[in-house]
């Protein structure tokens, strides 16, 4: 197979031409750059076809080995029009990128951005269980490892205050109104 | 009378309901029933012609009588025709889901009346892509399926859409690139583009350049199933689109990539020249995906990685290049499909009720709509492996297959693949935990629609329409029945496994496909495979008749 050095030199121009554009971020720049390398690609199918030939089955006179091989170029039909249809589309969504954001850029994945953001602490997964250090013990387990039952029956559960041991369900009814601590939360401590 | 001269009408089927729904584009009733009549037709078709080589065998036709190698043929063989039937069952209840939320939005002349038309061009092109046997019209396949895929993805132009669907064109567009230029080099080195024909001359070149053709062609197929690293663009692009398209991407589109490479590894490069990288990209794919996934704090988002991480099985049963494996991995193929797609339909039905697929917001969802949490279990479970279900058995028979091999690096990706399963329960229990378990007062921010009494609650304003059905029985049904289908795959998993088993045995022999395409006459080059155990890995050809 003889190979036209002239196609491939320009055909290595188109690709080199076509990759650094489409590693730019400027969306124009990169439709260019595919429009390159489809075009490159197409040089690329032809140069596979051999030497230029005559015109197939044109003419019973034609030995067969003086044919050009049609068949690259019935591909290279195929890719340019699939190419048109794509660098089409591609135009309309970069119309409208531009209509949206009024930037020729490629923008972000905001939902990703957030991910790669989120802390490695996770607080539902990963904080510490709480040991139940305060004035209101609640349903849960108390410092002592034992059950800690529901403020208002009290049963067993004694927190330290000022020096004396009170019962737990006291220890809530003495505390001032309008504190913070006044209300226990509905459930659970540790959330 | 050949069967396979029927394969044809599963591609111009879909392009004549293109082409009919595209006419009626102002009438949306005649449209949606043209689109699932046509549909129903070319499953039902595909269903004959799975059943025609249920028990074996492969069957070509030349379009417009050219004769192969110069004209284009069409194959129907197990594996093909299997593809075709459970891509299209899907496509047909991704359909019914579809056109039961516009009719519940109530769109008289919606703006996407062009979806119809897109969507079957769709299926065409995946149903072309399934039957090729030749490269070209493999490429062209994907070129109709990508070009409408496009159309898909950005439907309604919204800025995440146009975003997503900028960064998916490009990619997609590179890769096709990649691909022809593939095509062309292959063409240079054997002046022939019918498969058939390129499994007998590809043989005859030397190594170097049937490396590079080979690394090329994989590399082209990779982007196009998201293998790692070339899958970083899936979880970006997919989650933007709307929910039956998100569905029916995940489904169909990566499974054609792996579908190539299929017939890449196995009918143009026999041999196991690349299936330790090959090995390794499976096993990074599995484990890199699934850690994603767990990441996520976005339902879709989080789907989207399980897909990633679940291609790495498909990839590993590959790489093996063993019956057991190819046939585990053609089973698990199918059996991704369906439960990939109900889950993201799933995910559908859990953003109208909910209001959003974001875990920080949705929660509550078991009491407010028991049906739609079992229809999220299920396929939920299915798809972590847990033992009655399909994934589970899919996943036993790759385990099978890479214990049987027994090298380090198979046993290393039997580990890697049960740990990729346990994370996987790992990330949809946090799914089920958070969006269907705990009150709606716990979740972060949650939906006004999740507080409401739920009695008020069965309808609501989605997509800019007020008192909307929130969950319309046509997105519920097709979505059970996709469910059931999944389960059914359990059910049948025994006759399922069969065939998936004697069409590896098949595209490991190649004798019947290459006799099928050029004659029986043609020459069937010896697979040069250095077996160093040959008993349980690899069936040598002989058994391979028998079991025909």
């Amino acid at each position: 197979m003889s190979v036209n050095l002239t196609l491939l030199t320009v055909m290595g121009a188109l690709y080199a031409c076509g990759i650094y554009l489409i590693l730019e971020r400027s969306l124009t720049r990169v439709l260019l750059g595919l429009m390159l390398l489809a075009n490159a690609t197409n040089l690329l199918i032809l140069a596979t076809g051999g030497y230029a030939g005559l015109a197939p089955m044109y003419s019973k006179d034609t030995a067969a080995g003086e044919y050009n091989d049609p068949l690259p170029q019935a591909l290279i039909l195929t890719s340019i029009v699939i190419s048109f249809a794509v660098t089409a589309f591609m135009l309309g969504i970069i119309y409208r990128t531009w209509v949206l954001a009024r930037e020729d850029e490629i923008q972000d994945d905001a939902e990703d951005r957030r991910v790669a953001k989120t802390p490695s602490f996770d607080l539902e997964d990963d904080s510490v269980i709480p040991v139940e250090t305060s004035e209101f013990p609640l349903t849960m387990l108390g410092s002592d490892g034992q059950s800690v039952s529901d403020v208002r029956d009290g049963a067993g559960a004694t927190v330290k205050v000022a020096g004396r041991k009170l019962d737990a369900g006291e220890a809530a009814s003495e505390e001032q109104p309008g504190s913070l601590n006044a209300t226990p939360p509905k459930e659970g401590g540790g959330q | 009378m050949n069967i396979a001269s029927f394969a044809p009408l599963a591609v111009l089927l879909p392009i004549l309901g293109a082409a009919l729904t595209f006419l009626l584009i102002r009438h949306s009733r005649a449209q949606r029933t043209v689109s699932i009549a046509l549909l129903s037709l070319t499953l039902l078709l595909e269903c004959w012609l799975l059943a025609s080589v249920w028990n074996g065998g492969t069957a070509a036709v030349n379009i417009g009588g050219w004769l192969p190698p110069w004209g284009i043929v069409m194959v129907v063989d197990q594996f093909s025709s299997l593809m075709l039937v459970v891509s299209s069952s899907v496509s047909l209840a991704v359909l019914i889901y579809a056109t039961g939320q516009g009719m519940a939005d109530g769109d008289r002349d919606a703006p996407v009346s062009i979806f119809h038309p897109t969507y079957l061009i769709l299926v065409a092109g995946v149903s072309n892509a399934f039957l090729s046997g030749d490269l070209f019209n493999l490429y062209v396949g994907f070129e109709i399926l990508l070009t409408a895929s496009y159309v898909l993805m950005t439907l309604g132009g919204t800025g995440p859409r146009i975003r997503a669907g900028v960064t998916y064109v490009v990619v997609s567009v590179v890769s096709s690139v990649l691909f022809l230029i593939a095509i062309a080099m292959i063409y240079g080195a054997t002046g022939t583009i019918n498969m058939a024909d390129l499994a007998i001359k590809l043989a005859d070149l030397d190594q170097g350049t049937q490396n590079l053709l080979h690394v090329m062609l994989l590399v082209a197929f990779g982007i196009k199933a998201a293998v790692f690293p070339l899958s970083f663009w899936l979880p970006d692009s997919y989650p933007t689109a709307p929910a039956p398209v998100t569905a029916v991407f995940a489904g169909l589109l990566t499974k054609v990539g792996v579908y190539a490479m299929v017939r890449t590894e196995t009918l143009l490069f026999p041999g196991d020249t690349f299936n330790g990288p090959l090995m390794v990209a499976a096993l990074l794919t599995m484990l890199v995906g699934i850690l994603g996934a767990l990441a996520q704090s976005d339902i879709k988002r989080l789907l989207s990685f399980t897909l990633v991480s679940h291609i790495g099985y498909m990839v590993f049963g590959l790489a093996m290049s063993s019956v057991a494996g190819l046939g585990a991995a053609v089973f698990y193929v199918a059996h991704h499909i369906t439960i990939q797609t109900s889950l993201f339909l799933v995910t559908g039905l859990i953003e109208r009720r909910g209001g959003s697929s974001s875990m920080d917001r949705v929660a509550g969802l078991a009491k407010l709509s028991p049906l739609l949490a079992v229809l999220f279990f299920v396929p939920a479970m299915n798809l972590a492996g847990i033992p009655p279900f399909s994934g589970f058995l899919g996943k036993v028979g790759l385990m099978q297959a890479g214990i049987q091999l027994g090298t380090p690096l198979a046993l290393a990706l039997v580990i890697g693949g049960v740990l990729t399963s346990l994370l996987t329960l790992l990330a949809i229990a946090r799914v089920w935990n958070r969006a269907f378990w705990r009150k709606p007062e716990d979740a972060e921010h949650p939906d006004p629609v999740l507080l409401a009494d739920p009695a008020d609650s069965a309808t609501g304003d989605r997509a800019g329409k007020t008192n909307v059905t929130l969950l319309p029985r046509t997105m519920v049904g097709s979505t059970l029945g996709l469910v059931i289908l999944g389960v059914g795959l359990t059910l049948f998993a025994g006759p399922l496994f069969k065939v998936a088993d004697q069409s590896a045995v098949d595209m490991l022999d190649r004798t019947s496909y290459i006799h099928a395409v050029l004659g029986e006459d043609a020459p069937v080059p010896a697979i040069s495979r250095p077996e160093p155990d040959p008993a349980p890995a690899g069936v040598p050809p002989a058994s391979g008749q028998e079991r025909k």
